[in-house]
């Protein structure tokens, strides 16, 4: 199995790099600095709140009001800006309530025992109206413009955007604690099986809790960004974000029913999925199409390990698999399960 | 657990605090909406117009509409891409599938680094895409913004389709007509708060106070909430409620035409007059069953291809933008520039029975 989640991250950093070297050679405009710097920066909020969910679908559970939290916290900023208060003073106000929105999630769904799933999607309607309430459907602008270099502008001398830099620095940071640290193993612990966790000794419920309210810490930052980086605080800024976020994350290889997956994986999907945006935006392709492609590498993502087990089982003595090439058994009950094929127990779905 | 909770609480406490804490040593002095120094407003515009200079040869002109799949913006760009091409230029159409806040900055830094010559744009969030037009501007592309402004500092030019009180006047002038000078009109209008129909009903109202309008009562303004169903029932409502109403006026492409669908299939039909601002498309079956004598709407066309010839002499140097400049516009003759930039289209084009089977959008 962890020669397997080396195997597609490789493939990964492989269609990156063929991304990026199609784009230089063919596309005019691709590999100038400018361009570079732009793409980049155009996935840092989604950056951001992929890493937050990285964390949180390790465990097996998932937040979908990522985005809503974003868009409250810059209706938030906009709200307090036009009230006259110094943006000094937004700034910990914002942190602070994204902190607030991802402990009412962990509230829910560690105290309560809620499931996710259904818990984050109703505070992903929740938080995006409480947005309306705070600002109406009314743009605030005029940000200050000795802090909005920081979310536009690029480290002197080098193509990197301030944004990025932080994105780097959050990225190690998840990487370091996701792989390097006991609490990072018992992300996959209790991804892999929740009870077994528990009876090991692992804090269950205060990890996940502390997972939602770094989630909510991190969405807010990403609404500071994205808040000056556009000039405008609406209440509908990224708007549907938190899919593409949660397409990046699956697309890195990393397991909705948790337990599976790295932050180098997310870290290539992310990246990949930037640089073919710029491409094909470069070569005039529409969004339909784009969100085609999009999809359909989505949809590999997942299709592809399951396939190659397939494959593996039917190259050992299987004959049980050998009736129809093109249609697998849509039930492979004994396909092991490193990429959630199977959906467990219906308990363990309910959880 | 009571051991964990304690220790949570204690964590929420620290947190707290140390937010509010943050919050009263930043409370002291800091950057606040009236102290925020001003960004920069550019180096003002040095360039000079020379009003005989030459349509530069092969002209690449882009249109990024509010949404990509939005007919009416379609038939604007159609009509801009035409007018690039009679120019000896290159038109193209690009734009986001939604039409939220800031998917349209993608497209105008891919357009800027793709060289365009011209940005021809219909704004989702005039401040959202000011800081992305102005990087286009600085890197000598011209902007010119059309149907929906961006912020008058982010573009050159605003092609504006009419202006709102010929829009208003217009109607009350055709409704007049239609029911002889004389009675009771109703006003089916979009949301409550519509911007824009809100300031046609004010003129519409103004327009009213004149004398030759006298004998024409406005009685009720109701509202459909541009749904079709819905401005459906309101027309029911209003022609049941109000028996000798003459005339119904509706500032809204929805409202008029689930307004006429109503009135076609009714005993009303012929006896209470409809008009308003509608499309030919939508409209064409009513001009032809005698249910709509006349109908308004600027020429969606006519709007791409006045803000094409804008972007082609802003791109060429023929104007800059500044007042008082006049603009060559092919087939539609001159246009000076107005206050701030603006271009405005002229009065709206009425559609009636000799002229509906011209148009096709």
């Amino acid at each position: 199995m962890r020669d397997k989640v080396f195997r597609w991250e490789t493939v990964l950093l492989v269609l990156c790099a063929a991304v990026f070297v199609f784009g230089s050679t063919s596309t005019p405009g691709f590999a100038e600095a400018d361009n570079i710097s732009f793409l980049l920066l155009d996935y840092t909020e989604v950056a951001l709140l992929a890493m937050a969910l990285l964390a949180i679908i390790l465990t097996g559970q998932i937040d979908l009001s990522v985005a809503s939290i974003l868009g409250f916290c810059s209706a938030l900023t906009g709200a307090l800006w036009n009230a006259g208060m110094s943006f000094e003073t937004i700034v910990p106000i914002v942190l602070l309530a994204g902190v607030v929105l991802g402990s009412v999630n962990a509230g829910l769904i560690v105290k309560f025992g809620l499931p996710a799933l259904a818990v984050t999607i109703g505070t992903l309607g929740l938080y995006r109206g409480l947005a309306y309430v705070a600002l109406g459907d009314g743009a605030v602008t005029g940000f200050p413009a000795n802090y909005r270099p920081l979310a536009t502008d690029t480290v002197p001398g080098t193509f990197l955007p301030y944004p990025t830099l932080l994105v780097i620095v959050v990225g190690l940071l998840a990487a370091l604690v996701v792989h390097f640290t006991p609490v990072g193993r018992s992300l996959y612990a209790i991804g892999l099986g929740e009870q077994t966790a528990r009876f090991s000794g692992i804090r269950v419920q205060r990890l996940k809790f502390v997972l939602y309210l770094v989630s909510g810490l991190l969405c807010a930052i990403a609404s500071l960004i994205y808040t000056l980086r556009y000039n405008s605080a609406r209440a509908d800024n990224a708007y549907g974000m938190e899919l593409i976020a949660v397409a990046a994350v699956l697309l890195g290889g990393v397991s909705i029913f948790g337990g599976r997956g790295t932050v180098v994986g997310v870290a290539s999907a992310l990246l990949l999925m930037a640089g073919l945006r710029n491409v094909l935006f470069l070569n005039d392709v529409t969004n339909e199409i784009q969100n085609v492609i999009n999809g359909m590498l989505l949809i590999i993502s997942v299709l592809v390990p399951v396939v190659a087990t397939l494959l593996q089982r039917r190259r050992r003595p299987a004959p049980a698999a050998a009736a129809d090439p093109a249609h697998p058994d849509p039930d492979p009950v004994s396909v092991p399960d490193p990429v959630g094929v199977s959906h467990g127990s219906p308990e363990e779905d309910q959880r | 657990m009571i051991h964990s909770r304690s220790r949570r609480s204690r964590v929420a406490l620290a947190v707290a605090g140390g937010g509010l804490a943050l919050a009263l040593v930043a409370a002291c002095g800091g950057t606040t909406k009236d102290s925020a120094p001003e960004a920069d407003t550019g180096a003002g515009n040095e360039k000079v117009a020379d009003p005989n200079a030459p349509i530069k040869e092969g002209l690449k002109i882009a249109f990024l509409p509010k949404e990509i799949d939005n007919p009416y913006e379609n038939i604007v760009d159609a009509g801009g891409i035409a007018a690039v091409e009679e120019l000896g230029g290159e038109g193209k159409e690009v734009g986001p599938s939604d039409a939220s806040a800031s998917s349209q900055v993608s497209y105008i830094n891919t357009l800027v680094q793709q060289n365009q010559d011209a940005i021809v744009i219909a704004a989702n969030d005039p401040n959202a895409v000011a800081p992305a037009l102005k990087e286009a501007m600085a890197k000598d592309i011209a902007v010119v913004s059309y149907d929906s402004d961006a912020a008058p500092d982010a573009r050159q030019v605003f092609v504006n389709q009419a202006n709102s009180e010929d829009i208003g006047r217009t109607q009350i002038k055709m409704i007049s007509e239609q029911i002889g000078g004389k009675g009771k009109i109703a006003i089916l209008s979009a949301t409550p708060n519509a911007t824009n129909q809100n300031t046609w009903i004010d003129f519409m109202k103004d327009e009213l106070t004149k004398p030759e309008y006298a004998d024409i009562e406005l009685v009720k303004v109701a509202y459909g909430d541009d749904d079709d169903q819905k401005s459906f029932q309101e027309t029911q409502a209003l022609l049941q409620s109000i028996p000798d109403l003459k005339g119904i006026v509706s500032p809204t492409t929805v409202g008029i035409s689930a307004a006429a669908r109503y009135i076609s299939s009714s005993p009303y039909k012929g006896k209470v007059a409809l008009t308003g601002l509608g499309t030919p498309n939508q409209m064409r079956q009513f001009i032809k069953d005698g249910t709509v004598e006349e109908f308004a709407l600027w020429d969606p066309e006519q709007l791409g291809y006045l803000a094409g010839y804008a972007a082609a002499a802003l791109a060429s140097g023929q104007i800059t933008g500044a007042e008082g400049e006049v603009l060559k516009a092919g087939e539609l003759g001159e246009r000076t520039i107005g206050k701030d930039g603006e271009i405005i289209l002229g009065p709206p084009t009425t559609f009636n029975a000799d002229n509906i089977d011209k148009y096709d959008f």
